[in-house]
């Protein structure tokens, strides 16, 4: 059996829906947060089949840029989190809704 | 001296802006004496460079002070010639008299230093006027001597009605400034520079008389809004509100001379058209019968005197009209004189009765207060052309003029001598009203003496009303032969020659003098109740010069209500329906958008991360489907 492209792909996609369903449904932050690495992790392995697959490092250059704006995101992302944990007990993102119009 | 001359303008600037600052600490009298020193000084100054004229066969000198807007050709330069140099000596002269009497009728006012501000003020802008170059100067004196003339008449505006009249004198004001400044632009047009000695040399051979005749009916415009002329006089009767010195200085001796001097000094370009001179001479003519009618039946003290001021100022356009410039201001100077005494006295009189100005409760008041009535009296016979008091001799040479010119100046001369009639009956009946009679004071009121502070000013203008004429009468010509290097491009319009025609001439005059004189003696002279029968018998015609034809209300009505109008419906049809609501409108259309928009942001991640999934959704079907 060849593994081809299209498990990388199916695999993303799975990836993908599970990081997008979970961000829609949990309502802890932490949780949300990882639910949107996963997400950005399937994008990532698309790209890196969809390279292998067309011989093109293109998506490889990609996938390291992606890595180190997600790891930025993830420094102030999580240091918002904390900063939201100690003003209150509570870590739910449906309590921090004052910035409705 | 000459090259010193701007100091005539300086110094009673300098005690404006000294007074303007330092006013308030200055203590009552004080500031009053600096700005009559001002004045004084600048008198002085202008006495002395002046002395060249006299000695005769001097010309004019321009004295260049700096480049002001070179594009026009104007700079700051005084034109300093015997029409300039006589009219800033009657300006300093006059108003230092004036300044010093205010020391003594504004006694007591909170606003004491700031009235000899602009009185000061006020001899600078209408020395600025006089002496300018140029017409570009001339213009900022003009508009100046404007602005002054409405902090003047407006100063006790806490009164509904001085401001009201400060308004109206700025507005009329106005009206005839636009004549003049669009008057100025067809000179700049036609010369491309507005100083005076370029433009009157050159007149003769580059100005068309066609277009001579539009700047002199333009410049006719500006100077009725200033010298008060039909149909723009109706400022200067309210302009009465003012204090009575300002009436004097303002409205008598100075600023309204303006119109005549701006005439006088045009004289190359009034000299290309006749239709312009005939014009200027009608309008005088018209005036002079006009406001003398008027002032036949004021009660006002002070409006008897606007109005004769008025109908003075018709007499000295019919003058320059008629091309007699040197008789028309030989009569400016002599009315400064006379004039400036009648407004003083009447001050002293108001100042006597507690502000009383309704001379149908005066009378008796020559035991009161003889040097006032004396002086009065003397003024009264001056402008009324009792020989030989100053005013017979301008006048005459004013009606001369007219007589011999011939054709329809015959006409205006009869006009001349009817207001000549009415002007001895009007100033009579003023002076028996108030100085002889049986007292008709309200209770309470004890008159008395002015100060000799303001009667020593009374005192100098009688006798410059007795003697002033002397100095240009048909034996002797010296204003004429002073003024002669001004007026040198241009000819001279001359009464008769010989004796015997200046005997009928003058006699016809003097006797309309006297006639007038001695009908209001007559009439006046009795029981109050003999004199309001007297004035019933001419009714309706008393009501109508009483109410001033009514002037005011057609005014109000064919003007000023439709202006008012006017400014309402843009007001109210179109600046806050169409202007204001096309602002409005914008801003609603956008907080409405965004109320609407408003429930997208609910403040719940997970709405916003649902949308964003939605909109990725939809871009993938795009794109999969074949997309851009």
């Amino acid at each position: 059996m060849i593994v081809g492209a299209e498990w990388y792909m199916t695999v993303a996609a799975a990836l993908f829906l599970i990081g997008a369903f979970g961000l829609l449904l949990r309502r802890n932050a932490l949780i949300m947060f990882m639910c949107i690495e996963l997400m950005l992790n399937a994008v990532n392995l698309t790209l890196i089949a969809a390279g292998r697959a067309l011989n093109d490092l293109g998506g490889q250059v990609a996938v390291f840029f992606i890595l180190v704006v997600a790891a930025a995101e993830v420094v102030v992302g999580l240091a918002i989190i904390v900063a939201i944990f100690r003003r209150r007990t509570t870590a739910s993102v449906d309590e921090l809704s004052e910035l409705r119009g | 001296m000459t090259e010193l001359v701007w100091l005539v303008i300086a110094l009673p600037l300098a005690g404006a802006g000294f007074l303007h600052f330092a006013g308030k600490y200055l203590r009552e009298p004080l500031a009053g004496w600096l700005a009559s020193a001002a004045i004084g000084g600048s008198f002085v100054v202008a006495a002395v460079a002046a002395v060249p004229f006299i000695q005769g066969g001097e010309h004019g000198t321009a004295v260049s002070l700096w480049d002001w807007m070179p594009a026009i050709g104007a700079s700051m330069e005084i034109l300093w010639d015997p029409l300039s140099a006589l009219m800033a000596l009657v300006v300093t002269g006059v108003g230092s008299l004036i300044h010093i009497f205010a020391i003594g009728y504004m006694h007591g006012d909170e606003r004491f230093h700031r009235f000899f501000t602009y009185l000061n003020l006020f001899a600078a802008s209408m020395l600025t006027l006089v002496l300018a170059g140029n017409y570009a100067m001339l213009f900022l004196g003009w508009e100046l001597v404007g602005l002054c003339s409405y902090l003047l008449i407006g100063f006790w505006f806490t009164r509904p009605t001085a401001a009201a009249a400060a308004k109206k004198a700025f507005i009329v004001n106005r009206i005839g400034d636009l004549g003049l400044m669009v008057g100025l632009m067809l000179v700049f047009t036609t010369f491309g520079t507005l100083s005076y000695t370029g433009i009157f040399e050159r007149a003769g051979d580059e100005l068309t008389s066609g277009l001579a005749t539009a700047i002199g009916l333009l410049f006719l415009v500006g100077a009725a809004g200033k010298s008060a002329q039909v149909p723009l006089y109706v400022w200067l009767p309210d302009a009465m509100e003012g204090p009575t010195p300002v009436s004097a200085l303002i409205h008598a001796a100075t600023m309204v001379t303006a119109g005549v001097y701006l005439v006088a000094r045009s004289a190359s370009i009034f000299e290309l058209s006749t239709v312009a001179q005939v014009t200027v001479a009608t309008v005088g003519a018209a005036t002079a019968i006009w406001a003398a009618s008027i002032a036949l039946a004021q009660r006002d003290i002070k409006r008897v005197l606007a109005y004769s001021t008025v109908s003075q100022l018709g007499y000295m356009f019919l003058a320059v009209g008629a091309t007699a410039y040197v008789a028309g201001i030989f009569h400016l100077m002599t009315h400064a004189f006379f004039k400036a005494l009648l407004f003083l006295g009447a001050g002293s009189v108001i100042h006597a009765m507690n502000d009383e100005q309704d001379m149908y409760k005066m009378g008796g008041l020559l035991k009161k207060m003889p040097v006032t009535a004396v002086t009065m009296g003397i003024a009264t016979l001056a402008i009324a052309g009792i020989p030989p008091l100053a005013g017979f001799w301008s006048k005459d040479e004013i009606l001369g003029s007219a007589f011999e010119r011939g054709g329809w100046f015959s006409v205006l001369w009869i006009v001349g001598l009817v207001t000549a009639l009415l002007t001895a009956f009007y100033m009579t009946r003023q002076w028996v009203l108030v100085f002889l009679g049986q007292p008709r004071w309200d209770e309470g009121i004890e008159p008395h003496e002015s100060p000799r502070v303001m009667t020593a000013p009374l005192v100098i203008l009688a006798v410059l009303s007795v003697f002033g004429g002397l100095i240009n009468t048909p034996l002797r010509l010296t204003l004429e032969h002073f003024l002669e290097p001004a007026f040198e491009l241009v000819k001279l319009q001359h009464p008769p020659e010989g004796v015997g025609m200046f005997i009928l001439l003058a006699g016809l005059s003097v006797l309309a003098g006297l006639a007038g004189a001695a009908a209001a003696y007559l009439a006046y002279n009795r029981s109050s109740d003999e004199w309001r029968g007297f004035e019933g018998g001419f009714e309706p015609l008393w009501g109508a010069w009483e109410k001033a034809y009514g002037v005011d209300d057609i005014y109000g009505r064919v003007i000023v209500a439709p202006g008012k109008r006017a400014a309402e419906a843009a007001a109210f049809q179109f600046d806050i329906p169409i202007i204001d609501g096309a602002v409005n409108g914008l801003g609603r259309v956008f907080r409405d958008l965004g109320e609407w928009a408003r429930p997208i942001q609910t403040g719940y991640v997970r709405n916003y991360g649902a949308l964003f999934l939605a909109g990725t959704i939809v871009v993938v079907i795009w794109l999969v489907a074949g997309g851009a």
